[in-house]
């Protein structure tokens, strides 16, 4: 029994979870864990931070959260009504689809054609946004922290002094010819 | 009595086209006053910092429109400020474009042997270098050395970076921590206030007003310093002249709200917007081919891997800039890095279909895409779109209904790209393909258009000069038609889309719209001379001395 969907607010976090989920997949956090799929290995949107992102009022979707899980989990009923699909009860709606169904739904909401597509495009921004900059936190802390999203992408760590420089960045050669009308200013004649 | 402040001239905004006019006005003796709705930073305010609230929110603005969302430069220094500082000039043939209009769409006065002396004066004031290959960054050389593989030139474009100083960090867009990007706060704008210009960041304009004596009301609001959402008190300046030079993005809403105090507009205004036909594909190398293929090593065994490091664009391929072609086939491919946070959300993995259950833009699959990370490399096309950006009405405030408290907001503009807008970006998605999937060198896949519509870091055109009032909002001297005395100097007054990164056009109009801006302050009484030398280089951006609220 899931006695997490009773509260309305560790329900509103797991539909967030899930939908930041599907954006950029991690691994489950314990065999029991609902909210994430488990479609790939490693961290994903939600190990990054994606919840403390969206509810950062800096961001402006803040306020929204609450009704986007409503909505999200009213159309995953909606869903599941259409795919004939029988839902455990005792999740949010779109918490107890599988992997696959929830990135099919995230395709319908993103449509350019869905009339909420501007809401959902948000939602998985800043779901995006947590996996690959951390922009909830300092860059210096999250690479500290082993931020999974930076880690992932193989984000190179500043100098001592927390500024990147990159001292070696050439190939320091010629590598094509120039186009045969450039003239002295370096742009074409 | 009268307290309203006034001044010879108000300047709306502080980038290319409002520091070129600064700086010569106030040269010239006017009194000139600058308003910008955006923070003014220095270098040591830059941060290297992804968290929101870090100067990359700060200073850079994300517009997202109906079809169409515009980045662009939100503090003092403007896009100077954000952007990459590449600075070719534009193609001989783009001044001869007939676009949507079906004739020639630049005034008469205007082509490439017309501008080159005002080119050359802005490359000597910022100044703009030609880049060396010993300097060229990685992502540069790759795309040299694929352009090469596939029997095409490849060229350094001129820029604004000073290479000695530049630590290829790839940070420019958040502001340059060690003022090797040239931007605007190292020469216009602090010569510009050596003459007594005043820059006061964080005020909006709202609308224009006219004066009994012929001149305009401008009336501001001020922006918090944090949360741009927030708008305090409200003041106004008179002035004898205005340059509106806001931004292509932000100066038809200030026009269009004006409307109803100043009178009609030309049709003109808001209409023909152009995104500089602007797409991006992103490339993920093969390592071990780029090995084999192309002869790459960075001297420890590794090919590449080096998307992190650099300074945005460096190399073009401009085999397409060729007159002979048919417009709307002419582009420009330029490698480029797009950091992180705006840089990955658009990226498609290649192969991925797109059918329910196989997503392009997110998943697994993406995630996979995004563990390559350091093996990427963007390709940037700029080619000739059809003008087909239309503004609606415009918010109540600003440009935008701001959304987050930086940088997010939604805005009135509306973009369909037509099917000659397709014709080019389709060409060039298959000739970076071709270039780049040549003997299994890399992956490319385009950005999607699904999420935010298209996108531009260079707009253009939405207030633009022509010697055809009904296609042009602005006459060949950039004064608005119908409201002598008002002149817009930035991005919007380019008539169409470059086929290149468009500041140094921008910048040499701005230049050659001086001298009649003198001339109208002379005919209102103002004393004030044209002939300003180049101003000189500040050697920091630390100083802020005529700063004013």
């Amino acid at each position: 029994m899931h006695t997490e969907s009773t509260d309305p607010r560790a329900s509103r976090v797991m539909t967030l979870e899930a939908f930041a989920d599907t954006i950029i997949p991690g691994a489950k956090r314990s065999p029991d864990d609902h909210a994430i799929a488990g479609a790939a290995e490693g961290g994903g949107a939600v190990a990054a931070g994606a919840l403390t992102l969206l509810e950062d009022p800096a961001g402006g979707l803040a306020h929204s959260l609450e009704g986007l899980a409503d909505l999200l989990n009213l159309h995953a009923s909606v869903y599941a009504g259409e795919q004939e699909l029988s839902l455990d009860e005792a999740l949010p709606a779109f918490v107890a689809l599988n992997y696959d169904h929830r990135a099919r739904m995230v395709q319908r909401l993103c449509h350019p054609d869905h009339p909420e597509k501007a809401l959902w495009v948000g939602l998985a921004l800043f779901s995006n946004m947590a996996f690959d900059s951390a922009a909830h936190m300092s860059t210096h802390d999250a690479l500290a922290s082993g931020h999974p999203g930076l880690m992932t992408i193989g984000y190179a760590k500043p100098n001592a002094d927390g500024v990147w420089r990159f001292p070696r960045y050439s190939y320091g050669r010629a590598l094509a010819n120039l186009h045969p009308q450039t003239n002295s200013t370096g742009s074409l004649a | 009595m009268n307290s309203i402040e006034s001044t010879d001239v108000v300047v709306i905004g502080s980038g290319f086209g409002g520091a070129i006019a600064a700086y010569h006005l106030a040269a010239g003796g006017a009194r000139v006053t600058v308003l910008e709705r955006g923070p003014w930073l220095a270098a040591e305010e830059f941060d290297h910092d992804f968290k929101l609230g870090s100067s990359y929110t700060r200073i850079f603005d994300f517009v997202v429109g109906d079809g169409m969302s515009i980045l662009s430069g939100n503090c003092v220094g403007g896009g100077s400020v954000v952007y990459f500082a590449t600075m070719p000039r534009a193609p001989r043939y783009i001044f001869e474009r007939q676009g949507s209009i079906g004739r020639r769409m630049w005034p008469a006065s205007i082509d490439r042997d017309t501008l080159d002396p005002w080119y050359d004066r802005v490359s000597e004031s910022l100044p703009v270098t030609m880049t060396p290959w010993e300097t060229v960054p990685y992502g540069g050389g790759i795309w040299a050395a694929a352009c090469n593989h596939a029997g095409r030139t490849a060229n350094p474009v001129p820029s604004a970076v000073d290479t000695d100083q530049c630590t290829n960090c790839n940070w420019m867009m958040s502001g340059c921590k060690f003022d090797a990007k040239k931007s605007l706060l190292l020469n216009y704008l602090p010569a510009a206030m050596s003459h007594g210009a005043q820059i006061r960041p964080l005020h909006e304009v709202q609308h224009l007003e006219r004066t009994d004596d012929g001149g305009y009301r401008v009336h501001y609001r001020i922006v918090d310093d944090s949360d741009y959402r927030i708008l305090h008190e409200a003041g106004v300046i008179e002035a004898k002249i205005v340059v509106v030079a806001a931004g292509t993005g932000a100066t038809p809403p200030i026009l269009q709200r004006s409307e109803k105090y100043l009178g009609k507009m030309p049709h003109a205004v808001g209409r023909y917007f152009s995104g500089n036909g602007e797409r991006l594909n992103t490339v993920v190398f093969d390592e071990d081919r780029v090995r084999e293929v192309l002869g790459l090593d960075r001297g420890d065994g590794t090919a590449y891997e080096a998307h992190q490091i650099g300074r945005g664009p460096v190399v073009a391929s401009w085999d397409k800039l060729d007159g002979n072609l048919p417009e709307y086939e002419r582009y420009s491919l330029e490698q480029l890095y797009f950091p992180p946070g705006l840089g990955t959300i658009l990226a498609q993995v290649p192969g991925a279909t797109g059918e329910p259950g196989d997503p392009t833009w997110f998943g697994p699959r993406k995630k996979e895409l995004l563990r390559e990370w350091k093996s990427w490399l963007t390709i940037f096309t700029m080619s000739e779109d059809d003008n087909e950006g239309v503004f609606g009405p415009p918010p109540e405030t600003g440009n935008a209904n701001r959304f987050s408290q930086q940088m997010l907001g939604h805005g009135p503009l509306s973009y369909k790209p037509t099917a000659n807008t397709w014709r080019g970006w389709n060409l060039s998605d298959a000739d970076v393909k071709d270039i780049l999937e040549r003997d299994g060198i890399a992956k490319v896949a385009p950005w999607t258009n699904d999420l935010i519509g298209a996108y531009t870091v260079h707009p253009l055109s939405s207030c633009r000069i022509g010697d055809d009032p009904e296609t042009s909002a602005l006459d060949d001297r950039h004064e608005l038609r119908g409201h002598p005395g008002i002149f817009v100097t930035d991005g919007s007054a380019v008539p169409c889309g470059l086929t290149v990164n468009p500041a140094l056009t921008i910048s040499a109009l701005a230049e050659r719209a001086m001298p009649g801006i003198v001339k109208a302050l002379n005919e209102r009484g103002v004393s004030c001379t044209y002939g300003a030398p180049i101003p000189g280089q500040a050697s920091t951006s630390k100083v802020k001395v005529g700063a004013g609220r």
